[in-house]
């Protein structure tokens, strides 16, 4: 298995940046919307997008996170992860636009187990997503609103995104499993 | 008794608390560790959300059918194992003794397998047999959860009561918890004392001699099973504390639970009589004054009020009665979850 680095901590402050200010122009300005972290990693990247807008902004974004699990349509395997983790809506979602935030978009699953969650909450005015990374090879009619970068991957390799608060650094990388091609 | 398990937990990378979840079955509480009782309370948790929402209902389990087969009457335990099922999206089907094939004299076993045939994937089974849901389990491809077996175990009371006791008082280990009542006859206080243990919980159990398990009994307290117990000792219990008189116990208690005085054993001459049964161990407001402060007061259900427990009690700031069979509903939730999905 060799792994290179797509994105370092440095690239991966500026995406969250750019994204941040891509949310504040293309809701001209904030009111009604909240930003939904999708666990794991997205709990914390929506955490510094709402840093990031409060410091240009100077206005704070409600953040929720939300766990998908219970919306998931594959059953996952006993090696995939079953626990679940918090959800919490920050406010009632009814006529908020919601930009649901996750680290990378695949195959668009998750995603629509994502909306199928929120809006077993409400009814939101629209729901926006944003990505840190989008590899591509999507099974679902879903394309992101905002995109920290386009990586194209082959289905044999995974991104992997490695976050400060949950991995300890922060670094996106690509590996490629030899002897499945 | 040891229950079937797939893989062993140290298989599993220990970070991830949930890859410990390998059960197929939950038939008792005895041993499981304490990284499995923390994941059912974490995703209690997140059950916990579900139901406090407008609409509780989601879809983790459509499509998987859950089949509730009691033998025993029961209120709590069975309407919340509906209300669970059907809050994952599940199709629940309850069936009973009376007014099932059972009555024209079908066998446990094949009740269960025409049950599986049907297209049951979980068994949610209460029986007047301690052990029957071992032996079903061995029969059958659907997981079995045991909703009370004989004198043996209750394991989802134990989860939710465990569950109620942490959202309270958060960490468990050491605290001091005093189950009175009629022990020897009850699985709920059987699975309590392994759960708390497990915990790390000081458990005090408090009773007249003749309603002690016989290992607890004061004869034999002394030398009574280790913390592994043998396995095949049907009543095998962790170490626990033993006094019987209740005010001396509840002295400086976090928890006191008190269990229901089952009329029946009034006939097998055990205690003299109910009055004095009421006074000596009804939990009341002047005994839970010699508690800690902030000790919660916890009953299983049904209550005697006036036998057991005070009527002014039950309805005090101090008692989470109530709210033990709320979590019931998010505990069994997470025991459903857990077993659809980690058993395949």
């Amino acid at each position: 298995m060799n792994a290179h680095v797509i994105l370092s901590a440095e690239d991966i402050r500026r995406a969250v940046r750019r994204i941040a200010h891509e949310i504040v122009e293309r809701n001209r300005g904030l009111s009604a919307v909240a930003l939904v972290g999708m666990h794991t990693r997205g709990v914390p990247l929506a955490q510094r997008l709402a840093q990031a807008i409060r410091e240009f902004e100077g206005d704070s974004v409600p953040v929720g996170e939300l766990d998908i699990g219970l919306y998931r349509d594959d059953i996952p395997s006993l090696e995939l992860r079953s626990r679940l983790q918090r959800t919490e809506m920050p406010v009632d979602i009814d006529g908020w636009r919601i930009v649901l935030v996750d680290d990378v978009l695949y195959t668009g699953r998750s995603i629509r187990a994502a909306m199928d969650a929120l809006t077993d909450f409400g009814r939101p005015a629209s729901i926006q997503l944003a990505v840190l990374v989008d590899r591509g090879h999507r099974e679902l009619p879903i394309r992101p609103d905002y995109v920290g970068k386009n990586i194209p991957t082959a289905l044999q390799e995974q991104v992997e995104v490695l976050l400060e608060e949950v991995d300890g650094l922060d670094e996106v990388r690509i590996t490629r499993t030899e002897g499945e091609v | 008794m040891t229950q079937e398990k797939l893989a062993s937990p140290a298989d599993q990378p220990a970070v991830d608390r949930a890859a410990t979840w390998t059960r197929r079955h939950l038939l008792d509480v005895d041993d499981f560790t304490t990284a499995e009782l923390d994941t059912v309370m974490d995703t209690t948790d997140a059950m916990k959300e579900v139901m406090g929402r407008d609409v509780p209902r989601v879809p983790a389990l459509r499509g998987k059918t859950i089949v509730t087969l009691f033998y025993e009457a029961s209120t709590r335990t069975r309407a919340s194992f509906e209300l669970a099922g059907k809050a994952l999206g599940a199709d629940v089907i309850n069936i009973s003794a009376g007014g099932s094939s059972i009555e024209k004299g079908e066998s446990l076993i094949d009740t269960v397998r025409t049950l599986q045939a049907v297209g049951a994937d979980l068994l949610v089974m209460r029986h007047s047999a301690s052990g029957a849901p071992y032996l079903v389990a061995r029969h059958l491809k659907a997981a079995v959860i045991n909703a009370g077996d004989g004198w043996h175990a209750h394991p989802t009371q134990a989860l939710l009561d465990l569950y109620t006791i942490r959202a309270h008082l958060g960490e468990v280990r050491g605290r001091r918890i005093v189950i009175v009542g009629d022990i020897a006859h009850s699985r709920v206080a059987r699975s309590n004392i392994w759960a708390l243990s497990t915990m790390g919980a000081e458990v005090i159990v408090c009773a007249p001699p003749t309603l002690l398990p016989a290992g607890l009994r004061p004869s034999s307290a002394d030398h009574g099973p280790g913390p592994e117990g043998d396995a095949t000792e049907p009543l095998a219990m962790p170490p626990v504390h033993v006094d019987a008189n209740l005010d001396r116990a509840v002295e400086g208690a976090d928890v006191v639970m008190t269990l229901r005085l089952q009329k029946e054993r009034m006939q097998g001459g055990l205690l003299p009589s109910v009055r004095e049964y009421a006074t000596l161990y009804q939990l009341n407001e002047e005994r839970m004054s010699r508690a800690g402060t902030g000790a919660l007061v916890m009953h299983p259900g049904p209550m005697n009020e006036g036998i057991e427990i005070s009527p002014a009690l039950v309805s005090s700031l101090q008692s989470v009665i109530e709210e033990q069979v709320t979590n019931g509903v998010a505990v069994r939730m997470a025991v459903l979850y857990l077993l659809a999905r980690g058993g395949k």
